[in-house]
């Protein structure tokens, strides 16, 4: 399956074509140049491959086949929950109901769509354990941000302007300090002690009249659940703070535990994640945010109500919200039909289930590596598992780098390496709950085949993939010249 | 420079122990753990840090580092060789990778907090 495709214009030859397109009688072609301004008409032809129809239809097939997706591997990237995507949740969104709509159409025409977003956020209270929910944010760091501001708002209209600091611990996902300063606070971390959970005691020295909002994820991404978390939140609102919640890490503890009932006031939800929407290739997602009772009134414009006689509304304020508008219209809804689908066939049982399948899951690949994959934190851990291979690189410089490139050469994509950063030469290991057993052996047995590997063969570790279409990739020379500008010279160029 | 005669701090950073402007980089350890390095965001010259500040990012393609003031001071140069070249930080962490140069405010009352050679390569072999 690994025939290297060659560029479609290296395929290319004069004068095929895909379809034949009826040229034009002479008269009307002039017409069309004239509508022109000369300095906008090309002097040639554009220089595109000439192929034929089944010969695009095949390089762009062949293409596709060679990324690595859910669909065709075990993707167990850390922190990203790549679950399956039900085909139903694809069939509900694409009935002619939904797409069939303009968003410009009134209220009244878009009745269906509006009534599973105010479902969809309704559920999504109950699962949060939050007042308010907002489905505006097109993405996780949307999300966040869009917290950030509700909080930063709230703050404002309390004329507490003082509070300028926000506190992220230091195995914080990386969008949390940015979300936190784009939202115009300043960061702070927060170490974390040696079971890879927030230091309280630190945490008591950095908590003054200054801090804002803490922001956490729990379970957090050493795969720690932080269960201090209540004591936490105490100090934190004694404190005068705010708690954010970031829901990358949801799936672990979905059904089972309400972040607001742990004290969260503000939380986000990548549907994409935990609720099973398509994602990996950039989009579209959703960064549903909940918000607690007294950051309600900072909720982002549009949310959907429901009147008395049962219209539904999409609800823009009496005035603007003090965040205004995040998303044109209706937001990224067939994301949002998706993730209402996924919710109502789990019901309540398998939502639980989900969490409790996801961290039996991670549970059971940590038990079955190798020893040279080190627990830092030990265990048990919840829905992902780290470990790391900081002493075989003592011992002979083999990266978590070289696991994961192998990992790619044996049929799986590889976890997520390098983060947290506070542990070193690390893989953070994501198998979700949608795996089989037998999978989850498949991939313990590739583990343990790069295990022997580091002592029986490290040179070729070191230089994997062998068996990908492209070798190792100089990702130092690519991050420095930024320059990928393509120079092809047509077959047909001045023919 | 010598990384023998250094100071360093607990983020890995180093200065220089003596002089009215002094060279501040990051540690032969750091390099090393950071991999390649990609790309320097450098402070505006004229800005001043308290101790502990940050003073600027360091980027490779497993992260993006920042990297703190090990004293306060005001930046009077940064190197501009690394914009072009900041594989110079993984060939001469110590040498002419260094990254600015402060000029230390009060050198002697936070001096305390520094480490100096031995004292930081006892803290790296146990990490």
């Amino acid at each position: 399956m690994n025939v290297r495709v060659l560029p479609i214009e290296q395929k290319s030859v004069a004068g095929r074509r895909g379809a034949n397109i009826p040229v034009a009688v002479e008269e009307i072609r002039a017409r069309g140049r004239a509508a022109i301004p000369a300095h906008l008409r090309r002097a040639e032809a554009p220089r595109l491959p000439e192929v034929s129809e089944l010969e695009a239809v095949r390089h762009f097939t062949r293409l596709a086949q060679q990324n690595f997706s859910i669909d065709g591997q075990f993707y167990p990237l850390g922190s990203c929950t790549m679950k399956y995507n039900p085909r139903v949740n694809e069939q509900v969104a694409s009935l002619p109901g939904f797409t069939e709509l303009h968003p410009m159409q009134d209220d009244g025409d878009c009745q269906g769509t509006l009534r599973v977003m105010y479902r969809l956020q309704e559920e999504l209270k109950k699962i949060l354990g939050l007042e308010e929910v907002s489905l505006a944010p097109a993405a996780g760091a949307q999300g966040e941000y869009a917290g950030m501001a509700a909080i930063k708002a709230y703050f404002r209209a309390r004329k507490d302007e003082k509070r300028r600091v926000v506190l992220c611990p230091d195995s914080a996902h990386g969008t949390n300090p940015a979300s936190a300063s784009l939202a115009g606070f300043e960061v702070k971390p927060i170490p974390s002690g040696p079971d890879g959970r927030v230091d309280v005691a630190a945490l008591d020295k950095l908590l003054d009249d200054s801090v804002a909002a803490l922001m956490l994820t729990n379970p957090n991404t050493c795969g720690v659940f932080e269960r201090d978390i209540v004591e936490i939140a105490r100090k934190a609102h004694a404190a005068g703070a705010l708690l954010y919640y970031d829901g990358a890490n949801l799936n672990a503890i979905v059904g089972r535990v309400r972040p607001g009932d742990m004290g969260f006031d503000v939380v986000h939800v990548n549907l994409h994640k935990t609720f099973s929407t398509p994602h990996g290739g950039g989009g579209p997602g959703s960064g549903a945010i909940g918000l607690s009772r007294r950051l309600a009134p900072f909720i982002p414009d549009s949310h959907v109500i429901r009147d008395e006689d049962g219209f539904f509304t999409m609800w823009t304020g009496d005035a603007p919200a003090p965040l205004g508008r995040l998303m044109a219209f209706h937001g990224n809804t067939g994301v949002l039909i998706r993730a209402l689908a996924y919710i109502l066939a789990q019901g309540g049982e398998g939502l639980r289930d989900v969490a409790s399948y996801a961290v039996l899951n991670a549970n059971y690949l940590l038990a079955r590596l190798p020893a040279v994959y080190e627990a830092p934190f030990g265990r048990p851990c919840k829905h992902e598992a780290l470990v790391t291979i900081r002493k075989q690189n003592k011992l002979n410089g083999i990266k978590a780098f070289d696991v994961a490139k192998r990992l790619l050469d044996l049929g799986f994509h590889a976890p997520t390496i390098y983060f947290p950063l506070l542990v070193h030469e690390c893989l953070l290991i994501e198998p979700t709950e949608t795996e089989s057993r037998e999978t989850l052996d498949q991939f313990v047995a590739a583990m343990e085949q790069i295990a022997r590997e580091m002592s029986d063969d490290p040179e070729a570790l070191q230089q994997a993939p062998h068996d990908l279409p492209t070798g190792r990739l100089d990702d130092a020379k690519a991050a420095r010249e930024l320059n990928v500008c393509c120079r092809w010279d047509s077959p047909a160029a001045g023919e | 420079m010598d990384p023998k005669d250094l100071l360093y701090t607990n983020s890995h950073e180093w200065i220089e122990p003596s002089g009215d402007v002094r060279a501040v980089g990051i540690s032969e350890h750091a390099q090393q753990m950071l991999g390649d390095i990609v790309y320097v965001e450098m402070p505006e010259v004229g800005c001043v840090v308290s101790q502990g500040d940050e003073l600027l990012t360091v980027e490779s393609p497993k992260a993006a580092a920042s990297v703190y003031a090990p004293v306060g001071g005001e930046v009077v140069a940064i190197n501009e060789n690394l914009d072009a070249s900041p594989d110079m930080i993984n060939k001469s962490a110590c040498g002419e990778g260094w990254l600015v140069k402060l000029r230390p405010t009060d050198f002697e009352s936070e001096k305390a907090g520094l480490l100096d050679y031995d004292s930081y390569k006892r803290k790296i072999d146990e990490e």
